[in-house]
């Protein structure tokens, strides 16, 4: 069916004559976990942006969820990432004084739900990355993975089609990192679609898909054959609806 | 399902409100600090209109008590003679008998001084008059007697007196029963009169009663001043009567004139040279909008990270726009808020200190506030336009 992710010979130049993007094409199948890899510079923080409509291309097509990005006005776009992509930063961005519960509200803030409804949601979606233990606890009061749990659980309440993760490791230790990489494997085994945007090809290794990127262009595209054996439809199977919920008591083990 | 229309959901006004105080709740002390130029602004408004009311609605009361139906009459020039004309002796039993008249009181002016003892020279009067007095006077003039007692049919022979308060003050008398000099005799003093605001020239007076001024000081029973109390409806009438009833040979001698119209002006230009005091508030009014624009700046410039992130939570330009909007207003509608208070305290200890009724009035609070939100939005819009113009990716990368 439709790819959550469609991208046709994406060019972005910036002002300055700097080309970020070099006619990039990514498809991005619904149930997908995929690395966007490359070392600083090769574009890929551009990549995330133009995937995460928070910037358009200077050239080529860009489809989010069955929306060409061309055709809708800043609003609308702002729409479209409120609906359909959620993201995580290297640097959590979350808010210092409140709770993580309300942190975690605050990614439906523009979604039109009512605040005991986000809430509500906020705390369904703590206890899917497994903090539902740390639901008062403000960010100064966790540690590092757990911040970046709450950030994850921030990117996810509103179910989107499409995470994002911008280096989600990069500011965490080993073992901090791995327990949030495994999250994202869990999210993903629920029918979550992820791309992982980092440097680091040992991270990059460890999911289904890898995109390599160098200097705006896309040098090596490797899927692992035998990406999982748990998942209950294909990773290009037919649309269902997003967020199964059937399978969320099993990723609450993971703490 | 992907539903193919994308439009943006309204903020509700609650949400509005918790995201444009956000920022404020973090930084309390910034509150404080850019809230603080308005809430001076305010407060001087404030107190500057509170307190001309006040003491406006004080002279109101003050001379609601005193009434306005009272007319004083006195000799003028005398137009053929020269010189100070005389009213004639029957002239206060003459204007007792206009229709509408309630009360009359007259004073005729005596020669000799009043003075504490002998060892005083005669020329030092300390600015004091000798006057007699008809018994009536003290109700025409809605007078009262502060201690002792006025002059009645029986001491107004003898050589009594009835000093004002301030010819008591001045002479150094506190109690009924002590002496004074008047001319070459002594008199008691038997009562002093509180203060009588129509009527300062009675105060600064010496009254003898009107037979003892004929037997004892040479008095020639012509008054010098009439005071006449009528009903509040018939005081026009009277007003026109009075010259001709007075003296009806020579009505052009006679002076009429209404000692509250004084009052009433006084009332009426209270607040006059408020004007400049107003400006100044004003003026502070203004510099606290600029603290709070430069406020809004400073925020939206550290924000940046929360703006990139709201942007890619879904936030439309208006959201972002709005946001800040909300936390400029209620900036400085906090710090108008902390203005009207202080400036109604101000003008409470004022009014209290002075004696008078606290009026705060209710149209200067809402002028104040009006003035607080218009400053509070003009200071964040520009503010907020450059909050929303931000690119989101650039937000998110500092750092």
């Amino acid at each position: 069916m439709t790819a959550v992710v469609e991208l046709n010979q994406v060019t972005k130049k910036y002002p300055g004559g700097v080309a970020a993007l070099r006619g990039v094409d990514l498809r991005v199948a619904h149930g997908e976990l995929l690395a966007i890899v490359g070392p600083s510079g090769s574009g890929k923080s551009t990549l995330l942006h133009i995937v995460g409509t928070l910037d358009r291309p200077t050239a080529g097509t860009v489809a989010i969820a069955g929306h060409d990005v061309a055709t809708l006005s800043d609003r609308r776009l702002s729409a479209l990432r409120a609906r359909h992509i959620g993201f995580v930063f290297q640097s959590f961005h979350l808010v210092a004084g409140a709770s993580a519960q309300d942190n975690v509200a605050e990614g439906l803030l523009y979604s039109g739900l009512t605040r005991a409804g986000r809430r509500k949601r906020a705390a369904e979606a703590l206890e899917r990355v497994g903090l539902a233990d740390r639901m008062h606890h403000r960010p100064h009061e966790l540690s590092g993975g757990q911040r970046q749990r709450v950030a994850i659980a921030r990117a996810v309440v509103g179910e989107p089609d499409l995470l994002l993760a911008d280096e989600p490791t990069g500011a965490l230790d080993s073992a901090s990192g791995e327990t949030v990489v495994q999250l994202l494997h869990d999210l993903n085994a629920d029918g979550a679609t992820i791309a992982v945007i980092t440097h680091d090809s040992e991270i990059a290794g460890a999911l289904p898909r890898q995109v390599r990127i160098r200097d705006g262009r896309v040098v090596e595209d490797t899927r692992a054959k035998p990406p999982k054996p748990t998942g209950p439809t294909g990773p290009t199977g037919p649309t269902g609806p997003t967020g199964p919920t059937g399978n969320e008591e099993q990723c609450q083990a993971t703490d | 399902m992907p539903s193919d229309r994308l439009t943006p959901a309204r903020l509700r006004p609650r949400d509005v409100l918790h995201v444009g105080s956000a920022g404020l709740r973090n930084r309390p002390m910034r509150v404080v600090l850019s809230a603080l130029g308005i809430a001076i602004g305010i407060a001087t408004m404030i107190a500057v209109v509170g307190i001309s009311a006040s003491s406006k609605t004080q002279l109101l009361r003050q001379l609601d008590e005193l009434g306005t139906n009272m007319l004083k009459v006195a000799p003028g020039e005398d137009l053929f003679n020269g010189g100070t004309a005389k009213l004639p002796e029957q002239a206060p039993g003459m204007i007792s008998r206009i229709a509408g008249v309630e009360h009359v009181g007259a004073t005729g002016d005596l020669k000799p001084t009043v003075r504490r003892s002998e060892k005083i020279p005669e020329s030092d009067t300390g600015g004091l008059a000798v006057k007699a007095a008809g018994e009536d006077l003290l109700k025409a003039l809605r007078g009262t007697v502060g201690v002792g007692t006025w002059l009645n049919d029986a001491n107004g022979r003898y050589p009594s007196v009835v000093l004002g308060n301030v010819a008591a003050e001045r002479l150094g008398i506190t109690t009924p029963g002590q002496q004074v000099l008047i001319g070459k005799r002594y008199f008691t003093v038997i009562g002093i009169l509180d203060p009588l605001p129509l009527a300062p020239e009675i105060e600064r007076s010496a009254l003898v009663g009107w037979k003892a001024a004929s037997t004892l000081l040479d008095f020639d029973g012509h008054p010098t001043q009439i005071y006449e109390r009528s009903s509040d409806a018939s005081v026009d009438t009277v007003h026109k009567l009075l010259a001709r009833t007075a003296a009806p040979e020579n009505p052009q001698n006679v002076k009429v004139s209404s000692p509250s119209a004084a009052l009433q002006a006084k009332a009426a230009t209270e607040g006059a040279f408020d004007n400049l005091l107003l400006g100044l508030g004003g003026v502070a009014l203004l510099v606290g909008g600029v603290g709070v624009a430069n406020t809004m700046i400073i925020s939206v410039l550290e924000r940046r990270h929360e703006i990139g992130l709201r942007r890619s939570l879904g936030a439309t330009r208006g959201q972002i726009r709005i946001q800040f909007v909300t936390e400029s207003l209620l900036l400085s509608g906090l710090g108008g808020l902390a203005g009207v208070v202080l400036g109604s305290a101000a003008t409470y200890v004022f009014a209290v200190s002075g004696g008078m009724p606290w009026v705060v009035p209710p149209w200067a609070v809402g002028g104040g506030f009006a003035a607080t939100l218009l400053i509070g939005s003009v200071a964040g819009l520009y503010p907020a336009v450059r909050a929303a113009r931000l690119s989101p990716t650039l937000a998110l990368q500092a750092g």
